[in-house]
C-alpha cells in the first residue's frame, strides 16, 4: 500500500485527493441554493401580494404559513417535509394507481428549502412594498395604469431599495442552510466534506477547507449584492 | 360578470382543498397516528427538553458576554484588535453553523493525538478534556456563533449612541470606564433590545443541529432514540415542531414584557 497522502495532496484533484469531490459538492450546494432562492422569491412575491391585497381567506392562509414556518427550526422542517412530503406523494400516487417513485434528493432539497425561504421572503417583500409612499401608487392609479403596469413600473422598482438588504440576507442564509441537507443524506458540500474527513481522519483540514469555500461564496455574494444595491438606489440621496 | 364567477370558483376550490387537507390531518391524527411511545419516552423527552433549554440559554448568555468586547473593540479598539474581531464576525457569519459545529467536535477531537505527540502526558493531564461530553462542544460552537452574530449587532449599537452624549459624559470628568458603564453601554443595550428577541429565537432554532454530534437534546432524543427504536417517524417530528413553536412564542412573549419594562425615550 502506498503511503497515505499528506496535507496538501488530500485536497488535490484526481483519485488520491478530495479536491474534486469538494468542488462538486460546492457546485451542488450553490445550485440547490440558487433554485431554492428563486422558488422562495416566487412564493414570496405571491405571499406578499396576498398578504397586502388578498381576501381574508388568502391572508389567513399566508399568515398561517409564515408564522408556522418561521417558528419551527429549519432542520426539523426539512426533516418533516423531506420524509412526510415524499411519503405523502408516493401514497397519493399509489392510491391514484401509479407506482411509487423514488424522489430525487436534489429536487426534494430545492422544494423543501424553497418552501422555507418563501415564508421569509414573504415578510421581506411585504415590508418593502409597505415602505413605498402610498402617494406614488395613487398617482399611478390616477394616470389610469392597470394593476400589472403599476406593479411593473412603480411597485417593483420602488420597493427594491427597501427589499435588497433583506433579500441579500436571505441569500446568505439559504447558501448556509444547504448544509442542513447533509442531515437527510444528500451529498452537497457539507456531507462531501464529512465523508472525505471521515475517510482520511483529517477532520481539521477538511472542515477548514469547506469553511473557506463557504466563506468565499458569502464574500463574493456580498460584493455582488452591494453592486446591485448601488444600482437600484441610483438617483436616490445617500443615507447619512 | 365573468371575472366574478372565476373568482368564486377559485375561492371555493381553495376552500375545498383546505378542507381536504384539514380532514386528512384530523383523520391521520385520530385513526392512523400512534402516540403510545410518548408515555414510555416521557422521562427522556423531559431530559432532552432540559438539555435544549440549557444549550439555548447558556449559549445566548455566554454569547452576549463575548459579543460586548467584540463589538466594542471594533469601534474604539486598536486596529489589530478591531481587525481580529471583524475577521471573527465575518468567518462566523460566512460559514454554516453545522460546519462550525463539526469542526469543533470532530476537528478539535482529532487534534488531541497530535498534541499528545509533543506533550506525552497530555492524556493523563487532560483526561477530562478528552472525556468531555458532546454537549460542551455544542455549547462552545453555539456560543461562538451567537457571539459572532451579536458582536456585529453590538458594533452597530455602540456606533449608534449619539456622540454628544459621550462628549457630555467626558465633559463631566468621567473616566473612560465610567463613560462606558454609565452611558455608552446602557444606551447601546437599549438599542439592541428589539433585535435581540429575533436573534434569541434564531438561536433556539439552531439548537437541533446538536443532534448531529450525538447530543441528546430534544431533537437528539427524537431522532437518535425514539425513531430508531420504534421506527415511528412523523409523530415524534410533529411533537418536536409543536414544542419548538411553543418555546419560540414563549421567548417572543418574554421579550415583549422586558421591552415594555425598559423605558424607551428618544
Amino acid at each position: 500500500m502506498a503511503a497515505k497522502p499528506g496535507f496538501p495532496e488530500v485536497l488535490s484533484f484526481g483519485p488520491t485527493g478530495y479536491g474534486d469531490e469538494l468542488l462538486w459538492g460546492a457546485a451542488m450546494s450553490v445550485s440547490i441554493a440558487l433554485l431554492a432562492y428563486t422558488l422562495g422569491l416566487m412564493i414570496g412575491i405571491a405571499g406578499a401580494l396576498s398578504k397586502l391585497y388578498g381576501s381574508t381567506l388568502t391572508r389567513t392562509i399566508t399568515q398561517g404559513y409564515t408564522t408556522l414556518v418561521r417558528a419551527v427550526p429549519e432542520l426539523i422542517l426539512i426533516l418533516i417535509l423531506y420524509y412526510a412530503g415524499t411519503a405523502t406523494l408516493n401514497q397519493l400516487l399509489e392510491s391514484a394507481g401509479f407506482g411509487a417513485i423514488a424522489i430525487n434528493g436534489f429536487v426534494a432539497a430545492v422544494l423543501v428549502l424553497g418552501f422555507v425561504q418563501g415564508a421569509y421572503s414573504t415578510e421581506v417583500l411585504r415590508a418593502a412594498i409597505q415602505a413605498i409612499p402610498i402617494g406614488q401608487i395613487e398617482a399611478a392609479k390616477a394616470y389610469g395604469m392597470s394593476p400589472w403596469l403599476i406593479f411593473r413600473r412603480i411597485t417593483l422598482p420602488a420597493m427594491l431599495p427597501f427589499a435588497i438588504p433583506g433579500l441579500a440576507n436571505l441569500w446568505l442564509i439559504v447558501t448556509k442552510d444547504t448544509a442542513l441537507i447533509a442531515v437527510v443524506g444528500y451529498t452537497e458540500l457539507a456531507l462531501a466534506t464529512r465523508q472525505a474527513a471521515g475517510n482520511t481522519k483529517m477532520y481539521f483540514t477538511f472542515f477548514v477547507a469547506a469553511g473557506l469555500i463557504y466563506l468565499s461564496i458569502t464574500l463574493i455574494s456580498q460584493k455582488g449584492f452591494s453592486v446591485l444595491e448601488r444600482r437600484v438606489r441610483r438617483g436616490q440621496r445617500k443615507l447619512a | 360578470m365573468n371575472i366574478g364567477i372565476i373568482k368564486l370558483l377559485v375561492k371555493s376550490a381553495v376552500l375545498l382543498l383546505l378542507a381536504a387537507v384539514a380532514i386528512g390531518l384530523i383523520y391521520w391524527l385520530a385513526a392512523v397516528s400512534q402516540w403510545g411511545w410518548v408515555a414510555k419516552y416521557l422521562p427522556l423527552l423531559i431530559k432532552g427538553l432540559w438539555l435544549t433549554v440549557l444549550l439555548w440559554v447558556l449559549s445566548c448568555i455566554f454569547g452576549i458576554i463575548l459579543a460586548i468586547p467584540i463589538g466594542l473593540v471594533q469601534v474604539t479598539g486598536p486596529w489589530w484588535l478591531a481587525a481580529i474581531a471583524r475577521g471573527f464576525c465575518t468567518v462566523i457569519r460566512g460559514t454554516p453553523l453545522l460546519l462550525q459545529l463539526w469542526l469543533i467536535y470532530y476537528g478539535l477531537g482529532s487534534l488531541f493525538p497530535k498534541i499528545a505527540m509533543f506533550y506525552p502526558d497530555f492524556r493523563q493531564d487532560f483526561m477530562w478534556l478528552i472525556r468531555l461530553d458532546a454537549f460542551w462542544y455544542a455549547l462552545l460552537a453555539f456560543t461562538l456563533s451567537f457571539a459572532g452574530y451579536e458582536g456585529e449587532i453590538m458594533r452597530g449599537a455602540f456606533l449608534g449612541v449619539p456622540r454628544g452624549e459621550l462628549e457630555a459624559a467626558r465633559a463631566f470628568g468621567m473616566s473612560p470606564w465610567k463613560v462606558l458603564t454609565r452611558v455608552w453601554f446602557p444606551r447601546a443595550v437599549r438599542m439592541v433590545l428589539p433585535t435581540l428577541a429575533g436573534e434569541v429565537v434564531l438561536q433556539l432554532k439552531a439548537t437541533p443541529l446538536a443532534m448531529t454530534v450525538t447530543v441528546m437534546d430534544l431533537s437528539g432524543v427524537v431522532r437518535n432514540r425514539i425513531t430508531q427504536d420504534t421506527y415511528i417517524v412523523y409523530e415524534p417530528l410533529m411533537l418536536l415542531a409543536v414544542i419548538y413553536m411553543c418555546l419560540t412564542f414563549l421567548a417572543v412573549w418574554a421579550f415583549s414584557i422586558i421591552e415594555k419594562k425598559v423605558p424607551q425615550k428618544r
